[in-house]
């Protein structure tokens, strides 16, 4: 079996054409990490990131920030040992009131959130019982699939807004009043832009919201989804058991020393559950709310450069290679 | 049967003593029983139907047909562990269970499996049209009636009656009839068996051999029984029943497929075995799918994250399954009591399940598919880099390298083993006559490959003692020096020769000079031994003139193109006289001489020496005789080692040159004397029985004997450029070398030595075999046991060796290997073979370097490569880790089979260590990046 003799011939033109690319010739750069290099760029770190964290510890603490605990004090006394039969009583007076000292001047705008422990809205049960088609347009009402178990009611009507989500809607209030004045809550813009322009739909309104089994709070069935802002923050699900949404802001200041009465209506049942709620005020800066973390982790990691570049370099002049 | 008629114009029995004119044996009756196959001569329509229905001769070497392509490429392609991993999460992302989109996993596997499966088709169909082309090969076939007609290979069935002619192949296995020649002698060329380039003398048996012409075919039957189809190419058991009586077929007149009829007319040939059956087909093994060590590595490391992922998915599941039953009735917002499979309280088993599922899916970017594709493309381009790399192409035969698979990149940079094929690939298969050393005095100026690379060495060193003294200031000096060398070694590779064959350079002897030198009569008689001492038969070239020599061996055709460029021109061979054409210059006009050949003592690898006896036009008988030394020396008489110590001298300087050498010498004869002999002579010849072979030996052995040193002859097996400087740099990094050759040992430890693998102060280790041809258990368990304590004896040796720089070069022969092979005794074979620095085989058949190769893999576990340029390497090429062909002039069998394809041997270097280290550190650099994120 010879093989074919013609290869051997017409292939004079089959030199590789020479380039510095294909010949794997181009300049190489490798750095050679030299006691010079490595110290000075543990000291530029360092010197940059110590003042940064600096500023941004420093404008943590600007932040003033109020945190009340009231799911245990707002059950009366006599069912202190039967916490989940009150919450679960539509008798029983739910109101509550609470009052707390601002510590300091918290300028407007305050923003009011409520924070629930122990809440695993990341569950995927729970998280995946949504259906975005229906909550972005009419025409996709019956679009339940997604919804289990809360898609339809007993009736087979199909819910809107559907799932368990929406249906465990977050269904306490405050009321805030400074001095016996009351404080105006503004609800609006609270939720995002898009969430409210794009993913909830203007011509949606609630049907058969908690119609037979009652999970959180009902919704106006004549007010659109889009403007259902509580709806669209908590429809927003937490990634973590533990988590704060914005309930309102109050957009006046307050001034130190002020006792702020809060009028609660405790509907929310955390109490199976073993959770806590917590009401929330806090004003903000440049870098949000009030967080520690991000000053603390420039000023480690900067301090560790500093002290690196510090060792080599005695270790440099001491005992040098 | 004209037997009037002009044929061919030699008849060769008289020239091969030993091989021609064997008397059928009658005794082989009894070893019918080893021959299960039947075949009936000219008589194709017995072999239509069973049990007599053979193979067709249809050859296919694919892996797959259209059918199986699809089944058998997806089982390949899912053999990894990491493609069954991804099917099984891929169809899992199907199912409703699924976290995410199935997209993202089909898609990448998709892209995997396709590309590669669409390699290999490519690669398929290409061996698919080269089997089309070689099964529609047309050869002329008996048809009944003394009339023959062409047929396509594929169409030829056993028993048919074939005629092939000149430089065609042959179609299968033949038994070899008769040819053109009226003796029945045919020679084949089994390049594409054992990669010998050089001719062999086939002949047919006596009883068919008048039955040379196609009329005569037309009554012709017989009835072959013989051995079933094996992958031994040496061997061959059967008889044949023809005229009502029995012959025994021995393995010279079987003519092989794949090796081709050259120098005869036509021969005819009874088909014996057809398509897969034929020896070369056994021989052939079928490709296996090579990976390499990093993807092999990476199999495991798959493995062990998949048991993590296992684990990680079983303590999640527990997990959520203990969640599920404890905590989730209180959380009411999950509304607990509307259970379904994912979410149960009251039986949490069942989510729990459901879960495990879910997380293998969801944790399965724990292993990484990316960093398979990205294998894969990295790969591509790395094999471009390699193709498009400049100092790997050969400008000669414009051929740059070629990575045919780019699995097997960065496996170059781990090879452990080099097995390399000798002839094409280590050599030139060219010899070149060199020196001389006639009546003790040294002739020929021009150095041998090994010389010139040993003082390139020492100008190396030389260098490097200068660099040592003079200081790093003199910078310039330094390259100055580099720059000369440089210069120096391009002179000697630029040295074109004007003739193939002969590289002497001697103003002494050439020219006609060597009339004035002081021993006219010894220089006359050496070159008169040069041009009739042989069995060559010249070839007159036509267009050019020119002679050609077809020799048995390339070292008789350097001594012919010698022995005429000194003046004697060896011109036309009849059957019982050679020709010479002797020229001397003061008179210009070649005196045209016969001499007279009375008897040919045929050359054999146990006698190691041929002689002629010639009558010279004067009338002297005169024996002339070459052999190799140690033979001639023990053979000369009182006064005829006039020369022996300067010859001596000389032949052991030729020896460490690496060059090929060969004592000459001569005996003159009285007619009484030479008379008594030949009654003799004629009468072993014609001797019957199983003694006549050592008869006619010791016969011719009483002739040689009180013989006269003439000279020697040093000739150089030409190596490949770049060779010796090559093997030198591999072995300093650290590889060793073996080589596999077909030919005989005494050449392959010449070959050792001119490319350094062997070295003076080696200690070698031979181990052969008893000579026995009979067939009985207990002779083979004999045989055995000898060689198992050649072996042990060699590896105590080894152990007891204090001296720590001793290195030990084994050498080992086929008959030998075949035994040390077996399965009780490979081990063996190995351990002793790891200990030698340098490994050769001589005689090795193709099945035999395979298996070699298999041994060394699967023995030591490392990384083996086997390097080859013929049809007779495809089958080491296929098994080793790494195969690379030689796309140089013999075909492109080897080139098909390799891995990758390199233009001349020295670039294996560049391949290895450039290419190899770097594909191989980037690789590994690059699973370690990307495994880094998961």
């Amino acid at each position: 079996m010879p093989g074919s003799d013609s290869t051997a011939h017409k292939s004079k033109s089959r030199r590789p054409k020479y380039s510095q690319f294909s010949q794997q010739e181009l300049p190489a750069f490798k750095l050679i990490l030299t006691p010079g290099y490595v110290i000075s760029t543990f000291i530029v770190v360092g010197l940059i990131f110590v003042p940064i964290g600096l500023i941004s510890l420093f404008a943590s603490e600007t932040v003033v920030e109020i945190v009340d605990r009231y799911d245990n004090e707002c059950i009366p006394k006599d069912f202190r040992d039967n916490r989940v039969e009150f919450i679960k009583n539509k008798q029983t007076n739910k109101s509550c009131t609470r009052t707390f000292t601002v510590p300091k001047q918290m300028k407007s705008p305050i923003f009011i959130y409520y924070q629930l422990e122990n809440f695993y809205q990341n569950h995927r049960r729970y998280v995946k019982s949504r259906s975005d088609k229906q909550l972005q347009s009419k025409k996709n009402a019956a679009h339940i699939r997604e919804c289990k178990p809360m898609g339809e009611t007993d009736n087979k009507d199909p819910i809107i807004p559907c799932g368990l989500i929406a249906w465990s809607l977050f269904n306490d209030t405050y009321g805030f009043s400074v001095k016996g004045k009351d404080l105006k809550v503004n609800k609006r813009d609270i939720a995002w832009g898009s969430d409210k322009n794009y993913k909830f739909g203007a011509d949606v309104f609630p049907k058969n919201f908690q119609v037979g089994d009652v999970g959180g709070k009902s919704l106006n069935s004549s007010i659109p989804l889009s403007e259902q802002e509580d709806l669209i923050v908590w429809m927003r699900t937490a990634a973590l058991s533990t988590f704060r949404k914005l309930y309102g802001k109050i957009e006046d200041d307050l001034q130190a020393n002020d006792v702020i009465t809060v009028v609660i209506e405790n509907n929310y049942n955390t109490y199976d559950f073993k959770g806590t709620k917590s009401l929330v005020l806090s004003t903000t800066s440049w870098i949000g709310g009030k967080n520690d973390f991000l000053g603390v982790t420039f000023i480690t990691i900067g301090g560790i450069c500093l002290f690196l570049a510090i060792t080599f370099i005695l270790l440099y002049v001491i005992k040098p290679r | 049967m004209t037997r009037g008629r002009i044929r061919a114009k030699l008849r060769r029995s008289q020239l091969y003593t030993f091989a021609c004119l064997r008397p059928h044996v009658n005794e082989t009756e009894g070893s019918v029983q080893g021959c299960p196959r039947v075949i009936y001569c000219n008589q194709p329509h017995m072999h239509k139907k069973r049990p007599l229905k053979y193979c067709t001769n249809y050859i296919s070497t694919t892996k797959y047909n259209f059918f199986s392509y699809f089944p058998k490429a997806l089982f390949e392609q899912f053999n990894r562990v990491a493609n069954i991993y991804f099917l099984i999460a891929a169809l899992l992302s199907v199912t409703p269970l699924s976290p995410f989109s199935p997209v993202s996993m089909l898609l990448p596997l998709a892209i995997v499996v396709g590309v590669s499966m669409a390699k290999e088709a490519l690669e398929d169909w290409r061996r698919f049209m080269q089997d089309k082309e070689v099964n529609a090969r047309k050869v002329s076939v008996h048809v009944g009636n003394g009339v023959f007609s062409y047929k396509p290979w594929e169409k030829i069935q056993v028993g048919d009656i074939v005629k092939v002619e000149k430089d065609q192949f042959f179609p299968a296995d033949l038994l070899f009839l008769s040819s053109s020649y009226e003796d029945g002698i045919c020679y084949v060329e089994t390049m594409n068996l054992d990669g010998e380039t050089n001719l062999k003398v086939k002949r047919a048996m006596e009883a068919t051999s008048p039955l040379n012409e196609d009329e005569a075919f037309k009554e012709f039957t017989g009835t072959v029984k013989c051995e079933n189809p094996n992958p031994s190419l040496y061997t061959f058991v059967g008889n044949i029943e023809y005229d009502r009586e029995l012959y025994a077929i021995d393995p010279s007149q079987i003519l092989l497929r794949d090796s081709k009829l050259r120098n005869t007319a036509h021969v005819y040939g009874s088909v014996i075995f057809t398509g897969h059956d034929s020896k070369v087909m056994q021989n052939a093994t079928t490709s296996p799918s090579k990976r390499s060590g990093i993807e092999k590595k990476m199999d495991k490391i798959i493995f062990i994250l998949f048991a993590i992922l296992v684990l990680i998915s079983l303590i999640s599941s527990i997990g959520f399954a203990v969640k599920i039953n404890y905590q989730t009735p209180q959380w009411w917002y999950l509304k607990p009591k509307e259970t379904d499979v994912y979410f149960n309280p009251v039986k949490p088993l069942v989510p729990g399940l459901a879960h495990l599922v879910t997380a293998l899916i969801l944790y399965g970017y724990l292993i990484p598919i990316s960093l398979y594709v990205s294998i894969e493309i990295v790969k591509f381009l790395q094999a471009i880099f390699i193709n498009q790399d400049i100092s790997m192409y050969d400008d000669e035969s414009g051929i740059p390298a070629q990575a045919r698979t780019s699995n097997l990149n960065e496996e170059l940079g781990q090879v452990d083993t080099i097995l390399s094929d000798k002839t094409g690939t280590l050599t030139c298969n060219q010899m070149d006559f060199l020196k001389c050393s006639v009546a003790g005095t040294a002739y020929g100026v021009s150095p041998s490959e090994v010389e010139l690379a040993a003082a390139k060495q020492m100008a190396i060193d030389l260098e490097e003692q200068n660099r040592e003294i003079a200081n790093a200031k003199h910078k310039n000096s330094g390259s100055e020096i580099e720059l000369e060398t440089v210069i120096t070694s391009n002179d000697g590779n630029d040295f074109k020769r004007r003739i193939k064959g002969f590289n002497f350079e001697d103003s002494r002897l050439m020219d006609g000079n060597w009339l004035k030198e002081p021993n006219v009569d010894t220089l006359l008689l050496f070159f008169r031994i040069l041009a009739i001492c042989h069995t060559a038969i010249p070839e007159l070239n036509e267009e050019t003139g020119n002679l050609t020599y077809e020799a048995e061996s390339p070292d008789e055709a350097a001594f012919l193109v010698a022995a005429r460029e000194f003046g004697f021109e060896f011109y036309r061979r009849t059957q019982s006289s050679v020709f010479i054409r002797e020229r001397y210059p003061p008179k210009g006009q070649p005196v045209e001489r016969e001499f007279k050949i009375l008897n040919l003592l045929d050359f054999t690898s146990k006698r190691k020496r041929m002689s002629v006896i010639v009558r010279d036009e004067d009338g002297q008988i005169l024996l002339l005789c070459k052999g190799a030394d140690s033979i001639i020396f023990d053979r000369l008489s009182k006064n005829g080692r006039m020369y022996e110590e300067a010859t001596t001298k000389h032949l052991n300087e030729y020896g460490e040159a690496g060059l090929r050498t060969l004592a000459l010498a001569y005996k003159q004869l009285d007619e009484s004397e030479y008379s008594a002999w030949n009654s003799e002579f004629q009468k072993a010849k014609s001797s019957i029985g199983a003694d006549r072979e050592a008869t006619l030996e010791h016969v011719s052995d009483m002739m040689e004997k009180d013989l006269i040193l003439v000279g020697a002859t040093a000739v150089e097996d030409k190596l490949q450029k770049g060779v010796p400087q090559c093997i030198d740099k591999l072995a300093q990094a650290g590889l060793k070398i073996w080589v596999l050759t077909g030919d005989k040992m005494e050449t392959a430890i010449n070959i050792g030595f001119a490319c350094s693998l062997l070295r003076q102060g080696m200690k070698q280790i031979c181990i052969t075999a008893l000579n026995s041809d009979s067939v009985g258990k207990a002779a083979k368990e004999a045989v055995k046991d000898n060689i198992l304590m050649q072996i042990t004896n060699a590896s105590q040796m080894i152990k007891l060796e204090r001296d720590p720089h001793a290195a030990y070069a084994l050498i080992i022969e086929g008959k030998t290997l075949a035994y040390a092979l077996e399965d009780d005794m490979k081990h063996h074979f190995l351990g002793l073979a790891v200990e030698c620095a340098s490994v050769i085989c001589c005689r090795v058949s193709p099945k035999q370097k395979a298996l070699v190769t298999r041994l060394v893999k699967e023995g030591t576990g490392k990384t083996t490569l086997a390097i080859g340029d013929g049809a007779n390497d495809v089958g080491m090429i296929q098994e080793a880790d790494i195969g690379i062909g030689i796309s140089g002039v013999e075909g492109m069998q080897a080139v098909m089979a390799s891995d990758f394809s390199i233009a001349q041997f020295r670039f294996l270097e560049r391949l290895l260590v450039v290419h190899g280290h770097w594909c191989y550190k980037r690789i590994a650099q690059m699973v370690i990046i990307k495994d880094f994120p998961t």
